[in-house]
């Protein structure tokens, strides 16, 4: 009588396909797999502990270090963390700019995605064309902050600086050719017949389980669920921008990454909408407390000085209370969640992390599956592991 | 987003006359004090309950009030997708050994939460399926999120 015995074996830590440093721990029988672990927390670098030593603005470029594919989201979502404690406003113009600059965030991580999950499956021609029009972005990123992935750009009240004057321009021009782009990525994966069925109906997850493991973000929108809180929870004026929240109808690979894309074209239209509508006037709100007096007078005044130097050791002390606040990142739902004891440190630096909570659904979806499934799926929930161990 | 902060407590009362320790709003954002015991009944009818639906965990976390007693909190962050209200649960814990139930037959999104309060606070969550530590390695001493883990390189 024949006599099957599972086997186990490790995927990762060091994998190319599992994006980073997860590892994951594979029961199969043959070729099935049988039961998946994920073991996780190689790149923990306790930054929920690390931040309540420092002071509210010090805290900004950890965020960078979240995803770090996705900078200027994770910053976003903490600075609006902080102005709701305060009770404060980035002026319009801040605002704008910051929406801007995260839908742009939102096309190079989607991007990078892109580039890696078909590499994975073993398309390498889209990866080149990816990250062509990603370097565009960070070259953006880099007029804008210096900076192509650790931006630190936002600052509570607005922003560092405003942008420069040939960035106007130059964004323009990539809204201008950039849906030319994503109809060129499409025609070497859409209708693919090895990416087709290599991901259809492969790691399909249903509306309510998607919603009962807290996932967010394009998964969940695949799943046919229309969720996305720039349109349920507006913030930064999202509600005057037009566009279209893409959903998926089987929750499967393929609906993944043809929300993604979908979502790429999208992210394009805000960028030019933000563009055409910028509003004028100071980047940063007009509150000697919280934020930084301008360097010309800085370098001009002693009192300046002081108060310059004041802010950059000393923080500002912040009320006491708990809030939370999260924005659509790339990935998902990404909150901050705050507690203040009034002093100008956190108290509690909480991260909501979409990547962790989409990653917790692993196991249920490579379930019964082939091991080269595991590949597809892991790529199409699109974790960053600096941000799941934190 | 202010949320009827009545209606939601008057629900939860009329089920758990003395469950709610303390409701308040702050920022807008609603926040219900609970006693640690009935977090499971209370979390299963806020998600069973079809008015209130809260069928989305969008946090849990720890938080550790040291010196204060009692010392620990269990953050819950709920959403209800049809309303979209929002809603914060807190419950405190005694700092000897803190035990909770777990959420996971309500929300499965609460596996790995559960799991890394427990890593990071020493918090038990009972009848939790799988209660390891996960982002720390199995044979790491103490929990780095308590205020008297001292933080070094």
């Amino acid at each position: 009588m024949a006599k099957t015995e599972t086997m186990i074996i490790n995927m990762g830590p060091q994998h190319p396909s599992t994006h980073g440093v997860l590892r994951v721990v594979l029961e199969l029988d043959g070729e099935v797999v049988v039961k998946a672990t994920p073991d996780i927390g190689f790149l923990h670098r306790g930054l929920e502990k690390l931040a309540e030593s420092k002071t509210y603005h010090q805290c900004i470029p950890l965020t960078d270090r979240l995803d770090y594919v996705a900078g200027m989201s994770n910053n976003l979502a903490y600075v609006l963390a902080v102005e709701k404690l305060l009770g404060m406003e980035a002026p319009p113009r801040a605002q704008a700019v910051r929406v801007l600059l995260c839908e742009l965030q939102r096309i190079a991580s989607h991007l990078l995605w892109l580039g890696t999950h078909a590499h994975d499956i073993g398309a390498m021609t889209p990866f080149f064309y990816a990250f062509r029009e990603r370097d565009e972005i960070l070259f953006m990123f880099e007029m804008v902050c210096g900076s192509r992935l650790t931006p630190s750009y936002f600052r509570v009240g607005g922003l560092a600086q405003d942008l420069p004057d040939s960035f106007e321009a130059k964004c323009r021009e990539f809204t201008r050719t950039f849906p030319a782009h994503v109809d060129e990525y499409e025609t070497l994966l859409t209708q693919n017949k090895i990416w087709m069925r290599r991901t259809q109906g492969v790691g399909a997850i249903s509306a309510e389980e998607a919603i009962n493991w807290g996932l967010s973000g394009p998964i969940l929108r695949a799943s046919n669920t229309n969720w996305d809180l720039r349109k349920v929870v507006p913030y930064c004026g999202y509600e005057s921008y037009e566009f279209i929240v893409p959903t998926g109808k089987n929750g499967d690979v393929y609906d993944r990454y043809l929300v993604r894309l979908m979502e790429m074209r999208q992210s394009n239209e805000i960028v030019r909408q933000v563009l055409d509508k910028m509003p004028g006037g100071a980047v940063i709100a007009d509150d000697p407390r919280v934020v930084f007096p301008p360097k010309p007078k800085v370098q001009e005044s002693i009192e300046v000085l002081i108060h310059h130097f004041h802010i950059a050791s000393e923080g500002f002390p912040v009320p006491q209370g708990e809030v939370y606040a999260s924005i659509e990142s790339p990935k998902g739902e990404l909150g901050f969640y705050l507690i203040s004891d009034g002093s100008n440190k956190p108290w509690r630096f909480r991260v909501r992390p979409p990547s962790f909570i989409n990653l917790s659904a692993l196991s249920t979806m490579v379930q019964g599956r082939l091991i080269a499934d595991v590949v597809a799926i892991i790529g199409s929930i699109d974790i960053v592991l600096a941000e799941v161990d934190r | 987003m202010v949320m009827d902060l009545d209606g939601i407590v008057s629900k939860v009362k009329n089920k758990f006359p003395e469950s709610i320790l303390d409701a308040s709003i702050f920022r807008d954002e609603v926040t219900l004090h609970l006693r640690a015991e009935d977090i499971l009944p209370i979390c299963r009818f806020l998600h069973d309950d079809p008015e209130l639906s809260f069928d989305y965990l969008v946090d849990l976390c720890g938080v550790d009030d040291y010196p204060d007693e009692p010392r620990f909190q269990v953050v819950y962050h709920l959403c209800a997708m049809k309303t979209r209200r929002r809603l914060r649960l807190k419950v405190s814990l005694r700092g000897a050994g803190p035990r909770i139930s777990s959420v996971f037959s309500v929300w499965k999104g609460a596996d790995w939460l559960e799991r890394e309060a427990f890593d990071m606070f020493g918090i038990t969550f009972l009848e939790h399926p799988d209660l390891r530590r996960i982002l720390l390695t199995p044979d790491w001493e103490g929990h780095p999120l308590r205020k008297d883990y001292p933080l070094r390189g």
